[in-house]
């Protein structure tokens, strides 16, 4: 459980890593929290790692124009603190509490879990519900990628070998926004059996632009458009039975695929709930 | 390609310079060069919170902080938080109530306590359970444990039990 011999160099700037990233086998250093890991388990065995925690930029919160833009370097525990987030992006609050656990929170990074993108991960569904967008530099200048087309599939993003996540912009919640959060795990903290991440705006007295998005459940965030048009109707029975059609659950060590299919209903119906309460 | 790196951090208040392999762990550091065994290594991937310390006080995963990463940070670890006293009361109310058998989760158990306690108020035995979830102990399956941190919270708001 000790990792193998890496050369190990510290970025100066955003330029600087990805001029770095060019050196073959190289890796980025965010919070470490699951690199570190799979370093020791000698499930990675890079040549070089680019730690970027010197950055600097990378770690702001803020509003700007309607959108709440938070650095690819901020920390979750910043992140549950944070009052632009509690206020601007509940989801992300009400997740927050639910990864890992308060050591881990303290230095592990909202980019580095998406870049990451552990399909048992509850941000990288965040950010599909919330329709985030991700700021991605590269050698050949920045571009922006929507997290729906950042996740590709297990451990896979829209991240090229060179290039290195910066920030993600959020739509500020409004007072139409509704959302929704529910996992179930063995233990608090633990990766989950199933999770589900939603957010809908209110239209009236019925929903609107609801996105439902499951983890846990297959190789990266899903979205379950069926159950989605369901619930738009207010049909929930409707919505929990779509599920069938819309998920084909991985069994894992946790459950089989009947038992997540199953918990998968029970969590819709709960988020449902969720989805009709107005936020203080 | 690999090689040392010299690196100049702060540990338990005294100041510490030495050449590291990138890959060294911050907990083997403690551990191997600096002889600090208080902190103990379980999992070395993350999961059972026994090689807890504090980076610039806050507490982290010794497992999962590369000590080449420490260079100008402060570290404290079991040895020096027990000696400045900060928390003989929690240790006490650990000793008093069995919150521990063989005591191996004990100095990761105590500074992740600590951390929950020093926000102050009484947290609800919930909150208590949700902060240590990062934290196994195969002995005594919790409830001692909750019971000293529980008391102690209640000891230090002024209600003490």
């Amino acid at each position: 459980m000790k990792p193998a011999a890496f050369a190990y160099a510290k970025a100066r700037s955003v330029d600087h890593a990805i001029e770095l990233l060019g050196t073959p086998e190289s890796k980025l250093l965010a919070g470490g929290q699951s690199l570190i890991a799979t370093l020791n388990m000698r499930l990675a065995n890079p040549a070089l790692l680019i730690d970027i925690n010197d950055v600097a930029g990378l770690n702001k919160i803020e509003l700007k124009h309607g959108r709440v833009e938070i650095g690819a370097m901020v920390r979750h525990a910043q992140a549950e603190r944070s009052e632009v987030i509690a206020k601007h992006v509940p989801l992300i609050a009400l997740a927050m509490p639910h990864i890992a656990h308060a050591a881990i929170r303290n230095r592990g990074t909202i980019g580095g879990s998406l870049a990451y993108a552990d399909p048992a991960a509850e941000l990288p569904a965040c950010m599909v519900a919330l329709d985030a967008e991700f700021e991605i530099a590269g050698p050949n200048g920045r571009r922006s990628v929507k997290a729906e087309e950042f996740f590709k599939g297990m451990f896979e993003t829209a991240l090229g070998p060179q290039d290195m996540l910066i920030s993600i912009k959020i739509p500020e919640a409004t007072a139409q926004t509704r959302i929704g959060f529910e996992e179930l795990t063995r233990r608090h903290g633990d990766y989950a059996i199933v999770g589900l991440a939603a957010a809908a705006q209110m239209n009236g007295a019925k929903l609107k632009d609801v996105r439902l998005v499951y983890f846990s459940i297959g190789d990266a965030p899903v979205r379950v458009r069926k159950a989605e048009a369901a619930l738009l109707d207010g049909d929930i029975d409707g919505a929990v039975a779509a599920l069938s059609s819309d998920l084909s659950p991985h069994a894992d060590l946790e459950a089989s695929s009947e038992v997540k299919l199953h918990l998968s209903g029970v969590l819709l119906r709960r988020v449902a709930g969720q989805l009709q309460e107005a936020r203080p | 390609m690999s090689g040392t790196v010299e690196i100049s951090l702060t540990v338990n208040g005294e100041a510490v310079s030495e050449a590291v392999e990138p890959r060294m762990t911050l907990a083997d550091f403690l551990r191997e060069t600096l002889g600090l065994t208080g902190t103990h290594l379980g999992c070395e991937h993350g999961v059972c919170g026994t090689c807890t310390v504090r980076l610039d006080g806050e507490i982290v995963r010794g497992c999962l902080t590369l000590a080449v990463q420490c260079g100008g940070k402060r570290v404290d670890t079991i040895e020096g938080v027990s000696d400045t006293g900060e928390f003989a009361d929690l240790q006490e109310a650990f000793r008093a109530r069995n919150a521990l058998q063989c005591g191996y989760c004990t100095p990761g158990m105590l500074l992740a306590a600590q951390e929950l306690l020093v926000r102050g108020g009484v947290p609800s035995r919930e909150e208590i359970r949700v902060h240590l979830s990062g934290n196994y102990c195969r002995c005594t399956g919790y409830h001692a444990i909750v019971d000293a941190v529980e008391a102690t919270a209640q000891a230090r708001a002024g209600g003490g039990k």
